[in-house]
């Protein structure tokens, strides 16, 4: 395999020629920041002050005696400024966007929540923030469009293909061609071409650090799974990254099983979709036999991509994590769950992950001791589970 | 039965041509299956009617990420058409059989990997292209196509674009094939008022890199475009302004509006 950036067979730069000096400009700024302890001093206090990290791990022994296990815990990446864990990696970008002296931003967003992310940071920061948002995102998560707006940032709508998170990424990477001297991409998961899934794991890997360190102190031990949800795949990288070289912790992500993987109607990329190259890099996509990027569904937004990072699908290919998913039914039986047994209404992404406990329990026994990365409140999905509920 | 002229040679040849009557290639694109099925042959053959030098089949991708809304709305269109890398390698081969035009792809990797690459090498061999274009294939990521491809005979045309720093041309360049292919903004494709100001002393820092004909694509899209790009380029690619020009005129005059654009085009080459 030629090109950098490689997970085995999977990553890659499969990027227009013009873009390709910039990503090289990238790589090395990223490298430079990360050995710069000044950048990451910044970056430390700025996480703490206006982030409000460490978040907290905690213990969810309603939910756990609900579904019949020993033990699990939260790391509640919902407490988080913005609400997701999102901010963490638009952070750090932001940073060194501005590091690289770029003082314009593109991001394109899903659930809105790496939107309001972006342009919080860029808030912060004094950076211009464009956001590319699909019109059916931008109807299903309309608080997240007027938070956009009020934090300074420029939300254009994107009408094309399927008006969703893969078509804002697409209209985001085309603004990035015409105005590459100028713009930082400023990507919000794991996806795309290198060094855009390392970087975004980097500065989401505080997350997997935190939760480890907490896990340790209160247990005394090592869980023994860890959940996380997955589209793009950037809070599971996060939380995965630091438990990879412990052989006893398993490690399972949670794809958007949508209304079920045999239905053709999901968001599962690894679960069902054929090695590909999507936006830059290559990974598990969801096609059909001539390579044309399918549509996806899923009652979360933030999942509803037909892609997921290459790591991931590197991880999927030595077993290292195991990969699973969980339908819109499970997501929003969950969602209520824990909203009620815990105090704590999660997004609809990482409900998927709550919704695989009841699975854990079945494959593992009522002795696991469970790590769940919620990685956002739910706020944002009201009116969709709202929707939803009606409907049932 | 005539001796077997290979796609490399017919483009090759095609620039040779224009280079002796004084003007510049024009290479036309088309995205294959728009503005329905049946259109495309007849629309090729205007093409070429006009005066085209060389064919750029659009291969339809669902997710187009260097091209501008024009090229977009026609892969959508040509998709919800049905179409499929199997039939512009039938309109491929109908229009090198027919006219013996010099023909290329321009597709994404995705469609490509998936039909399998030595498969496309094999295919597009026997449909008499001359090569392929893939936008989001940049050389660091070509070798497993390359590797498919040069047995067929086929080339691989990069593009370079006014970002390309000096020593990348340096490294790049020396490995290209049949003609250089300029991106002549920073940008997507589509349909522009003015060309970038920098285009000349874009294509002065590629030459002197290579001996190759060196073709200038992306934003040309009127005869003032063309004019201006004589005594600096080899050539010109035109796509977006095409397809404009057939989804504007009514059904039955597109044939003859793209002959006549192609034809004003050819026109404003001539020195």
């Amino acid at each position: 395999m030629s090109g950098r950036g490689r997970y085995g067979q999977f990553g890659g730069q499969f990027l227009p020629e013009t873009l390709m000096p910039a990503i090289a400009e990238l790589e090395a700024a990223f490298d430079a920041a990360r050995a710069d302890e000044a950048f990451q001093q910044e970056l430390d206090r700025l996480l703490h002050e206006w982030v409000g990290r460490p978040t907290p791990l905690s213990d969810a022994s309603r939910l756990a005696k609900l579904v019949g296990l020993r033990r699990v815990m939260l790391k509640r990446e919902d407490l988080t400024h913005t609400g997701a864990h999102k901010i963490n990696s638009a952070l750090g970008q932001a940073l060194l966007a501005r590091r690289m002296g770029k003082q314009r931003i593109v991001a394109e967003t899903g659930a809105g929540q790496h939107g309001v992310a972006s342009a919080a940071a860029c808030a912060l920061l004094g950076l211009e923030c464009v956001v590319y948002m699909g019109t059916e995102d931008m109807r299903r998560q309309e608080p997240n469009v007027f938070r956009m707006r009020l934090l300074g940032a420029e939300v254009r709508a994107v009408e094309a293909g399927s008006r969703t998170l893969k078509d804002a990424v697409n209209e985001a990477i085309r603004d990035w061609v015409t105005n590459v001297r100028t713009t930082y991409y400023l990507l919000g998961s794991a996806i795309g071409p290198h060094p855009y899934p390392a970087m975004v794991r980097e500065f989401q890997s505080i997350i997997g650090r935190e939760a480890r360190a907490q896990w340790l102190e209160r247990v005394g031990a090592l869980p023994s799974v860890v959940v996380a949800c997955v589209g793009g795949g950037s809070n599971a990288i996060g939380m995965f990254s630091a438990f990879l070289e412990d052989p006893g912790v398993r490690l399972r992500g949670v794809e958007a099983g949508g209304l079920g993987v045999e239905s053709g109607k999901h968001a599962a990329s690894i679960g069902g979709g054929r090695v590909g190259v999507l936006h830059g890099t290559r990974s598990y996509v969801l096609q059909d036999e001539h390579g044309q990027i399918r549509e996806t569904h899923s009652v979360s937004a933030g999942l509803d991509y037909p892609g997921v990072g290459p790591e991931h699908a590197f991880l999927h290919e030595t077993g290292r994590v195991e990969y699973v998913s969980r339908t819109d039914a499970e997501a929003l039986e969950a969602f209520g769950v824990l909203s009620r047994t815990e105090g704590i209404i999660p997004a609809l992404e990482p409900a998927h992950a709550i919704a695989d406990l009841a699975h854990i329990r079945l494959r593992y026994g009522a002795e696991a001791d469970v790590l769940v990365c919620l990685s956002g409140r739910g706020d944002k999905d009201l009116e969709t589970v709202m929707r939803a509920r009606e409907a049932m | 039965m005539s001796v077997a002229v290979s796609g490399a040679l017919r483009l090759e040849r095609a620039f040779a041509r224009a280079r002796t009557e004084r003007r510049l290639a024009v290479a036309v694109y088309l995205t294959v299956g728009y503005p329905d099925r049946a259109s495309t042959g007849s629309l090729l053959r205007a093409a070429l009617d006009g005066g085209a030098d060389v064919l750029e089949l659009g291969v339809p991708f669902s997710d187009p990420l260097a091209d501008g809304t024009t090229v977009q709305r026609a892969s959508e269109a040509a998709l919800r058409n049905g179409v499929t890398l199997g039939d512009c390698l039938s309109e491929a081969a109908a229009v090198v059989r027919d006219r013996d035009a010099p023909v290329l792809f321009m597709g994404y990797t995705n469609p490509f990997m998936q039909y399998g690459f030595e498969r496309l090498a094999t295919d597009g061999a026997r449909a008499g292209i001359a090569g392929v274009i893939v936008p989001d294939m940049p050389s660091e990521e070509s070798s497993e196509l390359d590797f498919a491809l040069a047995p067929a005979g086929l080339l691989r045309i990069d593009l370079y674009a006014p970002t390309t720093p000096d020593d990348r041309l340096a490294r790049l360049l020396p490995n290209a094939r049949g003609f250089v292919y300029c991106v002549s903004l920073t940008g997507v494709t589509g349909a522009r008022r003015a060309l970038a100001s920098d285009v000349a002393e874009f294509v002065g820092r590629v030459r002197r890199h290579t001996a190759l004909p060196i073709a200038v694509g992306f934003g040309i899209s009127a005869p003032e475009h063309v004019a201006a790009l004589r005594g600096t380029a080899d050539g010109i690619v035109v796509g977006s302004a095409a397809i404009d020009v057939v989804t504007s005129a009514p059904a039955e005059r597109r044939a003859t509006a793209l002959r006549e654009f192609v034809a004003s085009l050819v026109a404003a080459g001539r020195s």
